[in-house]
């Protein structure tokens, strides 16, 4: 049997979770995920600073899914969403957690993880020249994406990137990544 | 020339970029998953003013929050300014930031360090 996608991220999620979503991550549910946690925040007085910096991160990270999901497996329970995504929000103390997670194929991960690993091994300000540098220098790929959402997600959080990839089967594998937001930074 | 006037929505911002003025406004949030097909229209417009600009362009950037995405299109329109700078035109940008906006703040001046334009990064109250 193939590892248990639903079960692990939910257990990772915790269970209190202020916005909780698996499926389908088209332009339509993303306005309505933005909304409904700047809703939260702004009738929780949140600080500005940090609900500006959540909004922010929230939208790199929902548009990485939109823009780079493979397709979910073929024995998946869920074959109608095109870009199978899961996504939970996390109100901490004195902060905010983002969890996504999402199908890549395993000949894939290669790539991903050694941008994760260079951005987690470089200093703020490091970040702050590697984003200029693929700003100025990359163009926006056919996918649509710009190359520069993990790099802004951790140079606006001053936060190093948690991550897993774990085996679903021989083709597929589960991208789990864990995004902290903390007030103070 | 004729202006270039779009109403903003949730995920693109208010442009008013009007010719006979120099004026280029650039307001609200930009947000969309496709911004290439929203910003295109507006470095072709820029491609034609270049042909013929004011001696003094002033561009204003409000911007509350934009996606990386974004980020790269609006490096195209300031890099058409930065031509229009370069043929002995005056060009400056004004970037607002709301007051504890350091991210704002910091991505404004990303800009200002890439582009040869003059740019003034202005503090507004919330």
């Amino acid at each position: 049997m193939s590892f248990d996608v639903e079960n692990y991220f939910s257990e990772l999620a915790g269970g209190n979770s202020i916005l909780y979503y698996r499926g389908n991550i088209d332009s339509d549910l993303i306005n309505k995920v933005l909304d409904a946690v700047e809703e939260k925040m702004v009738k929780g007085k949140e600080q500005s600073k940090l609900r500006k910096r959540v909004y922010n991160v929230l939208v790199e990270s929902l548009q990485n899914l939109y823009h780079h999901v493979d397709k979910a497996p073929e024995d998946f329970d869920d074959q109608t969403s095109e870009k199978f995504g899961m996504v939970a929000i996390n109100k901490i103390e004195r902060g905010y957690k983002i969890l996504t997670g999402n199908f890549i194929l395993s000949e894939n991960i290669g790539k991903l993880e050694e941008k994760i690993k260079r951005i987690n091994r470089s200093s703020h300000e490091e970040i702050t020249e590697l984003y200029k540098f693929i700003l100025n220098h990359q163009r926006i790929s056919p996918k649509g994406g710009g190359g520069l959402g993990l790099v802004d997600i951790a140079r606006k959080t001053g936060n190093k990137l948690e991550y897993s990839f774990k085996k679903y089967n021989d083709e597929f594998s589960f991208f789990y990544l864990n995004i902290l937001i903390s007030e103070n930074n | 020339m004729e202006p270039i006037v779009i109403d903003g929505t949730p995920k693109t911002p208010t442009i008013k970029f009007d010719a006979l003025q120099g004026i280029f406004e650039i307001k609200g949030r930009s947000i969309p998953e496709n911004s290439v097909e929203f910003y295109k229209p507006l470095v072709d417009w820029l491609e034609n003013y270049k042909d013929s600009p004011l001696a003094k362009t002033v561009v204003n950037v409000r911007l509350e929050y934009f996606n990386t995405s974004s980020s790269k299109c609006i490096l195209d329109v300031f890099k058409k300014l930065e031509a229009i700078h370069k043929a002995k035109n005056d060009v400056e940008v004004n970037w607002f930031y709301e007051e504890d906006d350091e991210d704002m703040l910091e991505a404004g001046e990303d800009y200002e360090s890439i582009i040869r334009v003059p740019f003034k990064m202005i503090e507004i109250a919330e």
